[in-house]
């Protein structure tokens, strides 16, 4: 088990570092000058005004230092928690605005993932190989599944928010409100957490249960089920036995999903203004706002390498193989 | 996935004329097919039909659709219909371009760890594994927040650097479990060289299993491709489906109700990729005689 860990602690490290030489190397490597075109945008007409800007941005960046020296004040600055200064809300440090940001992401993903992966399994183990359920949600789950996350939040949206008038669309609480801890405002809240939680839980749910679905279906054809059966084992015995076994994968899955998953998160919050990491997102892009951008990048990888990390732990727990050392699911 | 070991040798004729005959009886593979089939069709000669660009002014702005703009216009006179067609286009390029670059990329390292075993193995999946947890649509979005002009091309590039990872090692435990078969020895006995033993041996043993992959990363390109166009960061050169829903949310078509301008292009790329996950399954089935349906 200690190897287990070890050798997933080791990728989750090499995976970080990957993830910082990246947002290091891609403003001094790719095609385009990230200076040049925020000093377009800052629209100063004098020429020496101009030139100071590109010195101080030049010197922000460390431009002017060799590569390597470049490289480890990167990395120093980002163990200090210093991510740079955001442009577009200038002159808060980024990592305020990201803090900021991430509890309303968190509060949509982290909901919709558990509910919809919980709630996709035991609908799809249900749904297997009985012709009538079967026949229903597969089309169904698959159109979901197929789904792009922003178009059935647009839809949400303007079924339910803009026609029928039931839910607001926008923002993260009504614009009249104040952040405290009065009913109005947690009720405004939950009000409006609805309509991007309810498009993020179907989409996933669609997926799940699909996947659920066939797993159960290759897992009835096993020996072991046949063996059962033989014996004479009431069907819902045999289907338990099925469950435990087809919800490994599913938990691989979830790990492998974590990527889509968050990325949904994001495109519906753009939908929605959903003051979460997508919008911030999309205000660094309209206002490029590189170091924003980067930073809500870093934030992101983080997080997802953390929860790689959780799923792990709850693998260990559930199959006993991993924990004797006897491989399973590496 | 439990291991889909292809019994059917697609080289004899009569397990050809088996698979067909399952394949056309599969109401999945038939109904997914034709929507694909429609869709293709509609984007490969839809554009020559519009004798207009897609982004011009050619009618008054914000008209339901009618008969002469078929999914009415958007706010500034543009023909939806045009946009979709020409967005389809986009669509398929991206799903084809990014899907093929992503399985070549994952077999190239399935096939390779997979048969190889040893340190290249211990590499190959240690990079794998770096490339599955990093989250490709956030690495995607700073790439292309740096790119000035943005093409389908590029995109496709990017998305299949980034989407290779599962395949591979899907590809790679599939390798592992057929390196050691009797054919396989024997190849590699009377010393037929590496490539070619992957190549004429153990490609064509799972090439089902290749197909039902690359359908699957096609599908995954083409949502990965729509989400980045609706951040903003699609092509600068053409339209795609993406963008349209993008142009329809910046312009604030659900306010002014304007269901025709964010419909279509969404109900499109659905159409798409559910067609393509119910042909993996169909096909699964054909291939995978333990799954059929009797």
């Amino acid at each position: 088990m200690r190897r287990y860990f070890g050798r997933k602690l080791l990728i989750y490290g090499l995976t970080f570092f990957v993830a910082v030489t990246i947002n290091w190397m891609i403003p001094r490597f790719m095609p385009g000058d990230p200076v040049s075109s925020m000093l377009s945008r800052a629209n100063v007409a004098q020429p020496e005004a101009v030139e100071a800007m590109r010195a101080h941005y030049n010197a922000l960046f460390g431009f002017d230092l060799p590569l390597w020296r470049q490289y480890l004040n990167f990395w120093g600055a980002l163990l200090k928690g210093d991510l740079g200064i955001s442009i577009w809300l200038f002159p808060t440090p980024v990592t305020d605005v990201i803090i900021r940001a991430v509890p309303y992401t968190l509060g949509l993903l982290l909901p919709s993932i558990l509910l919809s992966w919980f709630a996709g399994n035991r609908f799809g183990a249900f749904a297997a190989r009985r012709k009538w359920l079967d026949n229903s949600v597969l089309p169904v789950g698959y159109v979901l599944t197929a789904t792009p996350y922003m178009w059935l939040a647009i839809l949400l949206a303007w079924a339910l928010g803009i026609v029928a008038g039931v839910f607001p669309v926008a923002g993260a609480y009504g614009f009249d409100l104040q952040p405290s801890w009065s009913w109005e405002f947690v009720g405004s809240l939950a009000q409006h957490w609805f309509l991007p939680f309810a498009s993020l839980f179907l989409v996933a749910f669609g997926g799940w249960a699909i996947g659920m679905r066939n797993m159960i279906i290759y897992e009835l054809e096993a020996d072991y089920v046949n063996y059962l059966r033989a014996l004479g084992a009431p069907m819902r015995l045999v289907r338990r036995y099925a469950f435990r076994n087809a919800i490994l994968p599913q938990i691989t899955g979830l790990a492998l999903q974590l990527g889509v998953l968050v990325a949904g998160a994001l495109v519906t919050e753009i939908v929605f203004s959903y003051p979460g990491l997508g919008h911030l997102i999309l205000q660094a892009i309209q206002n490029q706002d590189f170091f924003l951008l980067q930073g809500t990048f870093l934030f992101i990888v983080i997080g997802v390498l953390i929860a790689n990390f959780v799923i792990d732990v709850a693998y260990v727990l559930v199959d006993p193989r991993t924990r004797t050392g006897m491989g399973g699911q590496a | 996935m439990s291991e889909a070991s292809p019994e059917a040798q697609p080289r004899t004729p009569t397990a050809r004329r088996e698979a067909l005959h399952f394949a056309l009886r599969n109401r999945k593979l038939v109904v997914g097919t034709i929507i694909i089939g429609v869709f293709l069709v509609a984007a490969v000669f839809g554009p020559m039909t519009i004798d207009h660009k897609p982004t011009d002014y050619v009618g008054p702005p914000m008209t339901p659709p009618s008969s002469e703009f078929w999914f009415g216009t958007t706010t500034f006179g543009q023909d939806v219909f045009a946009q979709f067609l020409y967005g389809l286009r986009s669509t398929f390029l991206v799903g084809a371009l990014g899907g093929v670059l992503a399985a070549a990329v994952g077999m190239v390292v399935g096939f390779v760890a997979g048969y190889r075993g040893g340190w290249v193995d211990e590499l190959l999946n240690m990079l794998t594994n770096i490339v599955l947890v990093l989250p490709a649509l956030v690495v995607l979005l700073i790439v292309n927040a740096y790119l000035g002009v943005r093409s389908i091309g590029v995109q496709a590039l990017f998305i299949g650097l980034t989407s290779w990872p599962w395949a591979a090692r899907a590809i790679r435990a599939q390798t592992f479990s057929l390196r050691s078969r009797d054919f396989v020895d024997l190849a590699r006995l009377s010393g037929v060289r590496t490539p070619k033993i992957i190549l004429r041996e153990i490609a064509p043993n799972m090439s089902s299993y290749l197909f039902l992959t690359f359908i699957l990363l096609f599908g995954s390109a083409i949502l990965i491709a729509a989400s980045l166009d609706f951040i903003g960061l699609g092509p600068t050169d053409s339209v795609s489906l993406g963008l349209m829903l993008n142009n329809a949310a910046r312009w604030s078509a659900l306010q002014l109700g304007m269901w025709w301008w964010f419909i279509p292009p969404g109900a499109g790329i659905t159409a798409i990729v559910g067609a393509l996950y119910v042909m993996n399954v169909g096909l699964d089935e054909v291939f995978n005689p333990k799954l059929r349906e009797m």
